[in-house]
């Protein structure tokens, strides 16, 4: 409780530094386009925030001669163009810069890595520089940026941000649970940790595995939902905290989780789960048809709907809370300001409830599929 | 949707999914499997201890009601012997109380019959006395009356004249 | 976002909050009738609640 009440504080002071920085980053631009309100610039952060970064940065300020820095530090970029390729991030200077390695060139554009030629030129597709100025539902003027860039994109492996952070928790993970099993080694009774992490441990085991799977197949997959949820638990709470990774936000992370979900589901699968996706006892042979595609679609459907859930469920939190935050900026009265802050604050506690319930969700839902896969011909 | 698809970034697919069977593997290996394996085997030390507790409970009881059960036999033999000794002292005093009403019988019986005995005896005697006692009266009397005539013929005439009477 | 995109994101938010939120009434009513249930009920809330909300997010990126 009190954490977060800092850590949001934290975040409101980093976003304040952060919104005064991109505005004067932004300057330039503004000439050309004019239409750099205060409102643009927190949708702007929102997107930024939202997005995986090739460098660790806790924020950046611009000194008084105007020169943009950031406070933090590169990582390393690997792409794989014709030969694996190893650079540091700080070569890529924030996509103000272009890397020259191996006799190739590459910029960093819109947080996304793209082969140019020496003088870091971007080719565009589509309508560059004459952005469509269009009006939204609400008449207001949006401007929509539709361009592409048609450069070569190498096949980009670098750890970025959240990569570390994945590493991290899967570190941290590593040496919380091995101390905690080592313990047990001593006295079967846990302790110092285990005791707060016991009472979790088998609460997937009593309430998730054992409740869904069935009492004597559970023990085959307590290892991969255990590890789930503790991941997708601790890798949500740390979203949360002011260092501003959203590593659950990525498409990409909760894909790889749902896919590994799906696997076990399909490889484990015994003779009955099979025969009800494609020969559906005891309906008529019609139906059994019709019922085929439809039950092999929802084979697929299933890890589809956890990987969104648990994406769009971090994503529409954090998009909800920075925009609360937000609003202080764009209020800038004694009414808003307090009203956002205690909104973000209520929010916030909201965030920690799920980013625990997303967890379980994920972790019982998984459960249910894999007692599915495993169930035995009741008739 | 095109948004997601534009979002997804191969390499951090790639990152996640190595790292995470990673962590998965090694999870299971040094971490999982000896802490469910330690917790399963309390669980079971706890189940064990708990049906020991309940088997000492039953023989508990099981000692118990023995100990009860044999009081109480105890106590019916105890009730049964006093009963007996009872019985017995009541029959021997009975006994003995018809013994003793036996035995004073008897004892009044022949006293009675002594006395009997001896009245009878008392009354021969005196009976004999009185005889004796009268003959000699009558001799006295007879001798008296009879020592003169007319005195001795009168007699005679008074038992005739009884006789006629008669 | 045009218009159309709005309208529907806003009927799939209110086709799915209906949804879960009769989800939820009813799991309510079935603990107040059986308590000794609730950790069953919460259970099958939570999902079905989820499966909803599942649609309700593909929809919504759909739009």
């Amino acid at each position: 409780m009190r954490n977060s009440f800092f850590s949001k504080k934290i975040v409101a002071v980093i976003f304040l530094i952060a919104g005064f920085v991109s505005a004067q980053n932004h300057e330039g631009e503004e000439v050309e386009t004019g239409a750099h309100d205060l409102k643009t610039e927190i949708k702007e952060y929102i997107d930024h925030h939202l997005l995986d970064s090739h460098d660790f940065n806790l924020y950046s300020y611009t000194t008084d001669t105007g020169e943009h820095k950031y406070v933090g530090f590169p990582l390393p970029v690997i792409l794989w163009d014709n030969g694996l390729k190893v650079f540091s991030s700080s070569k890529l200077k924030h996509g103000e810069g272009v890397a020259e390695v191996d006799g190739s060139y590459y910029k960093l554009y819109h947080n996304k890595i793209y082969k140019t030629d020496a003088e870091g030129t971007i080719n565009y597709g589509g309508h560059h520089g004459e952005e469509t100025h269009t009006e939204d539902a609400f008449g207001e003027n949006l401007v929509v940026d539709d361009s592409h860039p048609t450069n070569e994109k190498p096949l980009d492996f670098s750890i970025t941000k959240n990569v570390v952070f994945i590493i991290a928790v899967a570190l941290l993970m590593f040496l919380v649970f091995r101390s905690m099993a080592k313990r047990y080694q001593k006295s079967t009774m846990p302790k110092g940790l285990g005791r707060f992490l016991e009472p979790l441990v088998l609460f997937v085991r009593d309430e998730i595995a054992i409740p869904n799977i069935g009492e004597h197949k559970y023990k085959r997959y307590m290892s991969y939902l255990l590890t789930v949820f503790f991941f997708v638990w601790i890798i949500n709470l740390l979203g949360l905290t002011p260092l501003g990774v959203n590593v659950t936000n990525n498409i990409a992370v909760t894909f790889a989780l749902a896919i590994i979900t799906y696997f076990i589901t399909t490889f484990t699968g015994n003779k009955n789960y099979w025969k009800h996706i494609f020969w559906m006892p005891g309906v008529p042979v019609p139906m059994k048809i019709i019922l085929a595609p439809i039950e092999l679609l929802g084979t697929f459907i299933k890890p589809f709907s956890l990987m969104i859930r648990l994406y769009a469920n971090i994503t529409a939190g954090h998009v909800v809370l920075m925009s609360i935050i937000g609003l202080m900026f764009i209020f800038k009265n004694w009414i808003g300001s307090p009203l956002s802050f205690l909104l973000a604050f209520a929010l916030s506690l909201l965030e920690l409830l799920v980013a625990a319930l997303q967890a379980y969700i994920f972790t019982m839902l998984s459960a249910l599929y894999f007692g599915m896969a495993v169930e035995e011909d009741h008739h | 949707m095109e948004k997601l698809i534009e979002q997804f970034s191969f390499g951090l697919f790639f990152w996640q999914m190595l790292l995470f069977i990673a962590l998965l593997l090694l999870l299971r290996k040094y971490a999982w499997k000896p802490i469910l394996g330690a917790v399963e085997k309390r669980e079971e030390g706890i189940k064990d201890a708990l049906e020991a507790a309940e088997a000492a409970k039953k023989e508990m009881q099981n000692v118990t009601a023995d100990s009860e059960k044999l009081l109480r036999e105890a106590k019916v033999e105890r009730d049964a012997l006093l009963k007996e000794a009872r019985e017995i002292k009541e029959s021997i005093i009975a006994e003995a109380k018809e013994q003793a009403q036996v035995e004073g019988d008897k004892v009044i019986k022949q006293a009675q019959a002594t006395i009997e005995a001896e009245k009878k005896a008392a009354v021969a005697d005196i009976k004999a006395q009185v005889a004796n006692l009268s003959v000699e009266i009558a001799e006295k009397v007879i001798k008296e009356e009879l020592s003169n005539k007319d005195k001795q013929l009168k007699l005679v005439d008074d038992m005739l004249g009884d006789i006629k009477l008669n | 976002m045009t218009i159309p995109n709005i309208v529907g994101a806003g009927l799939i938010v209110i086709g799915a909050g209906l949804g879960i939120g009769r989800i939820g009434g009813q799991a309510m009513e079935a603990i107040a009738r059986q308590p000794e249930a609730s950790g069953k009920i919460q259970t099958a809330m939570l999902i079905a609640a989820a499966l909803i909300e599942g649609i309700g997010f593909a929809a919504l990126f759909a739009a």
